[in-house]
């Protein structure tokens, strides 16, 4: 038989409690369990980006994220990133700018932008930024690099990076 | 002839369901939560060819959670439709690796998979053949992919190329590629009463209605509301797709549920199959090609055919007294090939494109205006007139806005902190068509004109352009359109494909538009309807109609290592009138960056011991990434095109990718002085040629 262990999480402010199978991914968890079809599944790998999520604040592949592991955790989708009814100013900046086309990688994407301006704003650096000492500057390329763990086959790329740099910039 | 007025048409309307798309509340085909589906997980054959001899699923069944498990012994049988994808658990024979011999059906996905790899399918396993050898022994096929012959012969191409005094003959080759929409392929499928409801990754709702019906003989309604990229991969349906109707029979009133999983997107769905291309053109001494020759051998399935076309648009797009095309197929035990973006285009713009590249080189000549000089004045095959034709506008222009004359034309001459830059030129064509077959309804009521029709909004932007095109029609503002698309339940639509889709439902949308003013005048009542078939263009047959492209690449290959950078695309377009700038700049961007990728990252691996596609997840087979793309620009000349459609608009989904990789094949020519004829461009290719 196969067991299944209780746990809670908080997704987008709503706080649920299931039981899981131990081998049941976060993404899973959201989508099959909780019907919370926001986080889409792009490879079930860690390879696309689509399932990006803000966890606890960072930036996760929910994919690669056992459940079972998160309990008590505060999960964020793209969905949730609004506050009073305001979009992100993130989410904004993506519609503003044309920042996907068939919209599928689209939520990972934006969950992705907000974990990447945040850690710039906290001073962690990427492969290309020149001073590791100094504060981060978000400019194309800096974004084209913290963006390149989410694909986009539509390859919005150009306007990706616009709508994190306006969004960044605000 | 003139096209209809534009107020709206022109304009840069957001997208239409861009708040759903940005939040992730837009459903696709696979968010689905009712409550009691089912999860469907296949059992795949592991070998590429033989006989199924039995089949146990004794353990597969004891799994807690397991519903059922289907193999071809207990599944229902099923019509004709005359596709072999199609026959799917209706026999023993396994034509491919990959291919679905069994399926699960669980409470819960853990259980759906644990229990398929609990399946145990014996084969007596047959010799294949999965690799690709150019050299084997080959067929003509009856016809190309798209329809079109596989041969066309214009005078005589091989005396004129022994009595050409320029002549460049070469060989190009282009790989298998993976179409790997973001959004794998899903189904979810309920039988109701006897009635069957899909909610299908397609893109075409009508088309999967259809096929259904035929495969089950029943009432189909089929939803697609939001489809997560097609790129050709979703136009026809699959065995998926039957697999998981075929179980849900099994379990009439519980929604059963297939999305499919990454590596099954390298299995069951379709690829760009490979092609090797010899070329061959013979010129005068001032350029003026007198034959164009190119030969294609390509791959295609033992099972079923699908030859790319790789060199239909050589029959367009420069004059020359004798020409040539041809296609062979070399039958492989692989999956089918189908289309993918700018099917024959593509990897056909990549051999001609270097080899009048080559030509340039060889006549030491501008390949811009090796390119003029060979502008043809009507349809170099058939004759006919060109409805437009852009093509020289684009080299112009974009040669200008690129900076083209301020390099070098000598390869090899710039050298910058350790990279060799270099520019290149290639250009394409894609044909302007319209499908039959769509009826749009207009209803007017609470205030708003409601248009509904049966087309796929498959990322390109159909539902918001065609709210622009119902708006001019019926002289109001887009505010006053509602749009109904992306299902069965509104008029049949055409699929999203071909760059035909909104030409093909924008005519139609016309027409019912002037039908409803007809009968109405601009001040209807409520409940006032009119609806229209797709009309004929009457110009079909008159003129040649296609869209142009001139794409301009700056490459950068480091000295040392041999890697390869695109720092600079830019592709000038002659597309007809723009619907919406913003739309149509994303999509040409879009198509250019898969052109990019094509030339530096794609290529499925096939083994040929087992027929399995080795790098088989979006690890081994690389797409563009964010950092890949630096500045890709998408500009379009004014052309005015009366003939193709009453909004006067050629479709832009796929003239992006064409060109794109011989620009790129030419630009890193010109950086290093090293001619790559073979796709992807890849470090090795400069480093083993001994001239880095």
């Amino acid at each position: 038989m196969t067991t299944t262990i209780p746990m809670s999480i908080t997704v987008d402010g709503e706080r649920h409690d299931l039981d899981v199978d131990p081998r049941t991914t976060l993404l899973d968890a959201l989508r099959e369990r909780l019907g919370i079809t926001t986080t889409k599944k792009g490879c079930d790998h860690g390879q696309c980006g689509a399932c990006t999520v803000l966890l606890d604040g960072r930036r996760v592949l929910s994919c690669l994220t056992l459940a079972v592991a998160k309990d008590g955790a505060h999960v964020v989708t793209a969905d949730g990133l609004a506050t009073d009814g305001e979009l992100h100013p993130v989410t904004e900046a993506f519609l503003a700018n044309d920042a996907y086309q068939c919209g599928y990688c689209t939520p990972g994407q934006i969950c992705s932008a907000v974990g990447a301006i945040d850690e710039a704003r906290r001073g962690m650096p990427s492969a290309v930024t020149a001073d590791l000492a100094a504060d981060v500057t978000l400019d194309r390329s800096e974004i084209a690099e913290r963006m390149s763990g989410n694909l986009c086959r539509c390859a919005a790329y150009v306007n990706i990076v616009s709508a994190v740099e306006e969004a960044a910039h605000r | 002839m003139t096209t209809m007025d534009a107020r709206s048409m022109g304009t840069s309307v957001r997208r239409i369901e861009g708040p759903d798309k940005v939040t992730g509340t837009a459903a696709y085909a696979g968010d689905t939560v009712a409550a009691g589906t089912l999860v469907l997980h296949p059992v795949q054959a592991t070998v590429a060819r033989g006989e199924i001899t039995a089949i146990d699923t004794s353990a597969a069944e004891a799994v807690p959670g397991v519903v059922a498990v289907l193999t071809h012994r207990d599944a229902p049988r099923l019509g004709d439709t005359g596709d072999p994808e199609h026959r799917v658990l209706q026999g023993t024979t396994i034509h491919h690796r990959g291919q679905f011999v069994a399926a699960v059906l669980a409470e819960h996905a853990e259980a759906a998979a644990e229990a398929a790899r609990l399946v145990v399918v014996s084969v007596d396993e047959a010799p294949s053949t999965t690799g690709f050898d150019p050299d084997a022994e080959a067929y003509t096929p009856a016809a190309l992919g798209n329809g079109q012959q596989a041969d066309t012969l214009v005078g005589d191409p091989d005396a004129a190329l022994a009595a050409a005094p320029v002549v460049v003959r070469a060989s190009y080759s282009t790989p298998m590629e993976h179409h790997n929409p973001m959004e794998p392929h899903a189904t979810t499928a309920t039988w109701i009463d006897g009635r069957l409801e899909v909610r299908e990754a397609s893109q075409g709702a009508e088309l999967a209605r259809q096929t259904l019906a035929t495969l089950f003989d029943a009432e189909v309604t089929v939803r697609s509301p939001h489809v997560g990229g097609g790129f050709g991969t979703k136009g026809f349906l699959h065995a998926g797709t039957v697999l998981t109707v075929l179980a849900a029979r099994t379990v009439p009133g519980r929604p059963v549920r297939f999305a499919l999983g990454r590596r099954q997107m390298f299995e069951t769905v379709g690829y760009r199959p490979a092609t090797v291309q010899h070329m061959a053109l013979g010129a005068a001494a001032d350029g003026r090609l007198e034959v164009v020759a190119h030969d294609v051998v390509g791959a295609t399935a033992r099972y079923k055919e699908f030859v790319e076309p790789a060199g239909g648009s050589t029959r367009s797009m420069y004059a020359a007294p004798h020409r040539r095309t041809s296609h062979r197929a070399v039958p492989l035990d692989l999956d089918a090939p189908t289309y993918m973006r700018a099917p024959g285009e593509a990897p056909g713009s990549f051999g001609l494109e270097c080899a009048v590249d080559e030509l340039a080189v060889a006549l030491d000549l501008d390949p811009i205006e090796l390119r003029v000089r060979n502008e043809p004045d009507v349809h170099p095959e058939n004759g006919l007139p060109f409805s437009s034709r852009g093509l020289v506008e684009c080299l112009r222009t974009g040669a200008e806005r690129f900076g083209w004359s301020s390099w070098d034309r000598a390869p090899r001459r710039r050298l910058v902190d350790g990279w060799w830059h270099g520019v290149g030129v290639g250009c394409g064509t894609f044909p302007a068509f319209r499908m039959p077959g769509s009826t749009a309804e207009i209803t007017f009521t609470g205030g708003r004109y409601v248009v509904a029709i049966g087309a796929a909004d498959i990322g390109q932007g159909a539902r918001t352009v065609l709210t622009q095109i119902a708006a001019d029609a019926l002289g109001v503002d887009v505010d006053s359109i509602a749009v109904e698309i992306g299902s069965t339940q509104v008029p049949v639509g055409s699929i999203a494909g071909g760059s035909a889709g909104t030409a093909s439902w924008g005519s139609t949308v016309v027409e019912a538009a002037d039908r409803f003013r007809d009968k109405y005048g601009d001040a209807p009542d409520e409940g006032d309807h009119a609806d229209a078939a797709t009309p004929d263009n009457p110009w079909a047959e008159e003129y040649a109609m296609a869209a142009y492209c001139a794409q301009f690449a700056e490459v950068a290959v480091h000295a040392d290592t041999g890697e390869i950078r695109v720092p600079r695309l830019l592709g000038m377009f002659g597309v007809g009138r723009i619907l919406n700038p913003t739309l149509g700049r994303s999509q040409l961007q879009g198509g250019m960056v898969w052109g990019l990728s094509m030339a530096l990252h794609e290529e499925s691996v096939v083994d040929p011991r087992f027929g399995e596609v080795i790098n088989h997840d979006l690890a081994g087979y690389h797409v563009a990434a964010n950092a890949d793309v630096r500045v890709v620009e998408a500009e379009w000349i004014d052309e005015d095109d009366a003939y193709v459609n009453p909004m006067g608009a050629k479709g832009i989904g796929e003239i992006g990718i064409v060109g794109v990789a011989a620009a790129i094949a030419n630009a890193a020519y010109h950086a290093t002085g090293v001619r790559v004829r073979s796709l992807p461009i890849t470090c090795d290719d400069f480093l083993t040629s001994g001239l880095l």
